[in-house]
């Protein structure tokens, strides 16, 4: 038979013994040889490693494993052991770490394979995947557009049916964002409910792992097998982890979706806003009952992430320093050491540390950084009284379909209002998640992004469902890839 | 508070974070630094007195400080530049200049 594009399907025909871990596997190699070059999603596809992997798989036929045989793309800043990871920085250019991140060991046990790393924004910063060391990725949809980021090779894998699931990591929309822009499903889950464990630190109270698929019973399949307690994650949660499969009943009656109205009036551009009212109807139609919620704060989400975020990224990439990783420049002293080390920082990842170190330092550190946190506060009640009155909140996931390669890359900040509408859930530590929601005229996709209150995956994955039975979701067509 | 970064400022952050720039680094991010930070000062107008400036997690826990196994030295010490593997140490050049 042939591989089935979904996950679930892959692991029902291998578990039945129809197909073999090892078929499996190479068919996803296959396409990732024929489809990877014009896009670049990869940064390191282990052919040999999963080949292994997969034998191993079909001669030991693991039982309760929940994954068995799916192909699976990591986003490079997830510590894989043995194999290459570099967060898409000369920094890390040759780094093999010595340990596996939490989501790994975790998708191991549950018969994954892991078939390569992917490309990503330096350090995950970054909303296009422009900022590479390596080169950008490529939109399926249209090439001479960007897929979105940080996570852009990880959706553009998954949009391209290379592999039916990829992880990524969102610290301001870096999942979400490059899903809607490829036309996939991916979600941000609660801070605390993944393990960080392994995860190249960006903005360590933002940080979460989380996956993208071709639809949301895909996504809760491995999102239950990578969520749960992690003892070397001091921020990670003890929540017990429900079935996210069984919340898919496709029923959504009565469920209260609120709609920031005065949030989403301005900035979003037709083709986007025409199928955002699209999905709101669809929910409606499903029974779910809509109403406005104000969320006053939210439109300072932009700023106070920017320095919330890049302060902690200052911190964190101060760890770069030609010691104990990495590749060592000559030099003379130690001094020399660290500056010819850092000198290999792209220019976004300097100017966020550059702005991080700013509102950190003496004299500024009051005005900007506890004004920010005082500032997050505020859009976390935002919400929390939003969440008195509404289950979920519904808004466009980007104010804009996919842009063109180069288009905001002189421009800092007209990229950094592409997260304008998901970085507040980091912000609040909440999930959200993005889901395909139709197609402007210049045939991009457009996503739906949904919030819920903490911990509450299981209704977002339930209304993405209920959604996608009734706005099926596309794939790239001829002409694109 | 408009802050308008100068390059002498770029040079001093620069420093702080151990980052060498280029001319033209320093010349670009004195005005892509200031036009970021004009945007950010908007927070400076929000009335916070009714918050703490909160901690993220509501989850966090202590555990004791114990010691407990953790990654093998030797394997560590292959991703290292320099390192003196009999002696299981990282190695750098000398620490003060000349």
């Amino acid at each position: 038979m042939s591989v089935p594009e979904r996950a679930t399907d892959i692991r029902a025909a291998v578990a039945a013994g129809e197909l073999s871990a090892v078929e499996v596997c190479r068919a996803a190699l296959d396409r990732i040889a024929r489809l990877d070059p014009p896009l670049h999603a990869f940064l390191h596809v282990d052919e040999a490693g999963a080949l292994e992997r997969a034998a191993r798989l079909d001669r030991e036929r693991p039982a309760d494993a929940p994954l068995l045989g799916v192909p699976v793309a990591l986003k490079d800043n997830i510590c894989t052991a043995g194999v290459p990871t570099t967060a898409a920085s000369r920094l890390l250019e040759h780094y093999v770490p010595p340990y596996s991140a939490d989501v790994v060991e975790r998708l191991e046990r549950a018969g994954a394979v892991i078939v390569g790393k992917t490309n990503c924004d330096e350090f995950a910063m970054g909303s296009s995947t422009e900022h590479s060391a390596f080169g950008p990725t490529r939109n399926p949809w249209a090439t001479d557009r960007t897929p979105g980021g940080s996570s852009g090779g990880s959706a553009v894998a998954v949009a391209a049916g290379m592999v039916p699931l990829a992880l990524g990591s969102d610290t301001g929309g870096s999942i979400r964002q490059p899903a809607a822009l490829c036309g996939v499903v991916g979600l941000k889950p609660t801070y605390g409910r993944v393990s960080r464990y392994g995860l190249i630190a960006f903005g360590s109270s933002l940080d979460q792992i989380g996956p993208f698929g071709t639809s949301a019973r895909d996504v809760a399949a491995i999102f239950g097998v990578i969520a749960g307690h992690d003892a070397r994650d001091s921020t990670s949660a003890g929540a017990a982890v429900p079935d996210y499969g069984a919340a898919l009943t496709g029923d959504v009656k009565g469920l209260k979706v609120g709609v920031p109205r005065a949030l989403v009036a301005d900035g979003v551009e037709p083709g986007v806003r025409a199928a955002f009212e699209a999905s709101l109807d669809a929910l409606r139609d499903a029974g779910a009952v809509l109403s406005d919620v104000e969320l006053p704060h939210a439109p300072l989400a932009i700023p106070v992430y920017y320095l919330v975020a890049n302060a902690e990224a200052s911190s964190n990439l101060a760890r770069y320093d030609g010691v104990r990783y990495g590749p060592r420049p000559d030099a003379a002293t130690l001094h020399d050491v660290y500056y010819h080390t850092r000198a290999r920082f792209g220019a976004e990842a300097k100017r966020r540390i550059m702005i991080g170190t700013f509102v950190l330092s003496a004299g500024y550190y009051d005005a900007y950084y506890v004004k920010a946190l005082q500032v997050r506060a505020l859009i976390r009640r935002d919400y929390d009284e939003a969440f008195a009155r509404v289950d979920l909140v519904a808004m466009p996931t980007t104010p804009t379909a996919a842009f063109r390669l180069g288009e905001k890359t002189e421009d800092p900040l007209q990229m950094y209002l592409a997260d304008v509408f998901t970085v507040a859930a980091n912000l609040a530590g909440l999930p959200a998640i993005s889901v395909p929601c139709g197609l402007t005229d210049a045939a991009l996709p457009v996503g739906l992004q949904l919030t819920a209150r903490a911990f509450g995956e299981a209704t977002l994955l339930r209304a993405a469902d209920a959604l996608e039975r009734r706005l099926p979701m596309r794939r790239p067509g001829a002409g694109s890839i | 508070m408009a802050t308008v970064l100068s390059p002498a400022d770029v040079d001093r952050i620069a420093a702080l974070a151990r980052l060498e720039l280029t001319d033209d680094e320093r010349a670009r991010f004195a005005t892509q630094l200031s036009a970021i930070l004009a945007y950010a000062d908007q927070v400076q107008q929000v009335d916070t007195s009714t918050v703490a400036a909160a901690a993220p997690s509501s989850d966090s826990r202590l555990r004791e400080d114990e010691p407990r196994p953790s990654l093998d030295r030797g394997l560590v010490l292959t991703q290292a530049p320099a390192a003196d593997r009999a002696a299981g140490l990282f190695t750098v050049p000398r620490v003060l200049g000349s």
